[in-house]
């Protein structure tokens, strides 16, 4: 058992309250999760050239000024002396990097020379955070609360197939500013897996839904939108799912041909929220004029930041 | 000798009471306080709301319910007024339950007697594995429902999804929209009188005046209710 959650500022003036509204939905989904929690957030998006890059490290006391000094000796720019644009933005054992390197040239230079580094994602819009521990220790740890931006996917974890890692928390990334959360478990991650590698799809660890992270984000990368690699994922991805999937404007919902695992939906005119049970959604300002629906199994929900 | 007084009313608040604490009471103190109406207040889709219930005392949930609501009930009626989750009325025994907007998964299952009736939608495997409730759904019902079905009677005044009533035993179905596919052995018979007269009985306690002329009666085929050992394994 998991529990997801999702929310989308559809009212401009709350973006700042995104944080501030989705932990009450994370800690009542404590219940179904209590081993680990993770957030993925979606804020303004960078220009055109740079890039953001979510690290995680080992421990809390983390020395991050080496890894600035170093950063900035590597990328610096010879010109005029200064790495362009550089920023980093710590809290605890997680840090934001943004710059404008290119995202392979990062991801190879942060395994060879911090292999104990993990980069958690890449991209313009999304920052990640994950971390083992009951939901409302993590929310507190990394301030869950005073997050902003447009919309968010989070997740609380009781593992059943891999271990209870950081690595293994959700959400989990591939590609550039797309994520996935997954309630259920995939029977076939190993023939997936088998599937992507030969194409040259690195695996960071054997948790299934790592698995369909990547299926999905190879037939995205491959030119299918959302609803074609949805459907694919169909035929291919075996198992009991509800997956609750980021991209950089919008969310995207869909639960498996049985409806083995839930999903509920509260839409007002300010935002959408999406979890496994309403008991999350409760405590939502005016969620008892939302319209409240429940998922279809086999289809695909998406909602649009505007 | 005094007479005691059996209506007083008594509330809930589970924004400042437990589920375990409101349950606690309904199984142990309810009687012995000669109460017969409980409200329950702020449910914001707890689980286990008013489970276990062995006693004629009538319950009104003010808010959306979480899994396993009104489960296992004997005697009680108890109203939801709004949306319940995974579970409604499990393994019911007797009394009724009624939710007022729509059932997540697995509305009534197993459930050996009284009615449930759902005035919304209720979701996948309504039904299922039922052993004698009635259930009166107002709007569509899920894929799967009635699977494996033994007794009572499933009424959906709305459209049924994919493989109504798979592997059904002798629970009877009503369907009254569009039915999407039969399951296994499910099939769908003529309409005799007797049908009408108890679908007219359940409509009527459900509070919905459809005409049991518009509904169709699906039961089962009974050929899976003996080893064929020349079938193969195809069904």
């Amino acid at each position: 058992m998991c529990g997801i959650v999702g929310l989308l500022i559809k009212n401009p003036a709350m973006r700042g309250q995104l944080g501030a509204l989705m932990v009450p939905m994370l800690v009542q989904m404590g219940a179904r999760g209590p081993d680990s929690a993770g957030l993925a957030v979606y804020t303004d998006e960078l220009p055109e050239g740079e890039r953001k890059f979510s690290l995680y490290a080992p421990d809390w006391n983390y020395d991050w000024s080496a890894f600035e000094t170093e950063f900035a000796k590597r990328f610096v720019d010879t010109a005029s002396g200064t790495a362009g644009g550089m920023d980093v933005a710590i809290i605890g054992n997680h840090a934001v990097l943004t710059c404008d390197e290119s995202v392979a040239e990062v991801r190879r230079w942060v395994k060879e020379r911090f292999p104990k580094l993990h980069v958690l994602s890449a991209g313009r819009s999304m920052d990640i955070y994950k971390d083992t521990g009951h939901p409302s220790e993590v929310a507190q740890r990394y301030g869950f609360d005073s997050l902003a931006g447009t919309h968010l996917v989070g997740h609380t974890r009781m593992a059943t197939e891999s271990a209870v890692t950081p690595a293994h928390a959700h959400p989990f990334t591939a590609g550039e500013d797309f994520c996935l959360v997954h309630n259920g478990s995939l029977s076939n991650p190993n023939s997936i897996r088998r599937k992507l590698e030969p194409l040259g799809i690195k695996f960071e660890t054997d948790n299934d839904t790592e698995a369909a992270t990547r299926f999905l984000e190879w037939r995205l990368r491959e030119g299918d939108d959302l609803e074609t690699a949805v459907q694919k994922g169909f035929e291919e991805l075996d198992g009991f799912y509800t997956f609750l999937m980021g991209t950089r404007d919008q969310l995207a919902l869909v639960r498996d041909a049985f409806g083995c695992k839930p999903a509920i939906v509260a839409e007002t005119d300010d935002y959408v929220a999406i979890a496994s049970e309403f008991r999350s959604l409760a405590k939502l300002p005016d969620v008892k004029n939302a319209k409240l629906f429940e998922p279809m199994p086999h289809e695909l929900y998406i909602w649009k930041v505007q | 000798m005094t007479a005691r007084n059996i209506t007083e009313d008594k509330a809930f608040d589970l924004a400042q009471t437990s589920v375990r604490e409101l349950n606690d009471w309904l199984h142990n103190g309810l009687q012995d306080d000669g109460v017969s109406h409980v409200d329950v207040l702020n449910p914001e889709g707890a689980h286990n709301i008013a489970v276990g219930i062995n006693a004629a005392v009538t319950i009104d949930v003010r808010g959306h319910a979480g899994y396993y609501c009104a489960g296992m009930n004997k005697f009680a009626d108890i109203t939801i007024h709004g949306n319940v989750g995974w579970g409604v009325a499990e393994n019911m025994m007797s009394g009724s339950v009624r939710v007022k907007g729509f059932a997540s998964e697995a509305a009534g299952a197993t459930g050996h007697g009284g009615l449930l009736v759902i005035e919304g939608d209720a979701s996948l495997r309504c039904g299922i594995s039922m052993k004698g409730i009635d259930i009166v759904v107002g709007g569509r019902v899920g894929d799967f429902s009635a699977f494996m079905a033994q007794a009572g009677t499933l009424v959906i005044c709305g459209d049924a999804g994919d493989a109504l009533g798979d592997s059904i035993y002798e629970a009877v179905i009503y369907v009254r929209g569009e039915l999407k596919s039969l399951g296994a052995d499910a099939q769908i018979e003529p309409m005799s009188d007797q049908d009408k007269q108890k679908l007219r009985g359940l409509l009527q306690r459900a509070g919905f005046d459809h005409a049991p002329e518009e509904f169709k009666r699906v039961a089962s085929g009974r050929t899976l209710y003996h080893w064929n050992a020349d079938a193969n394994q195809e069904y």
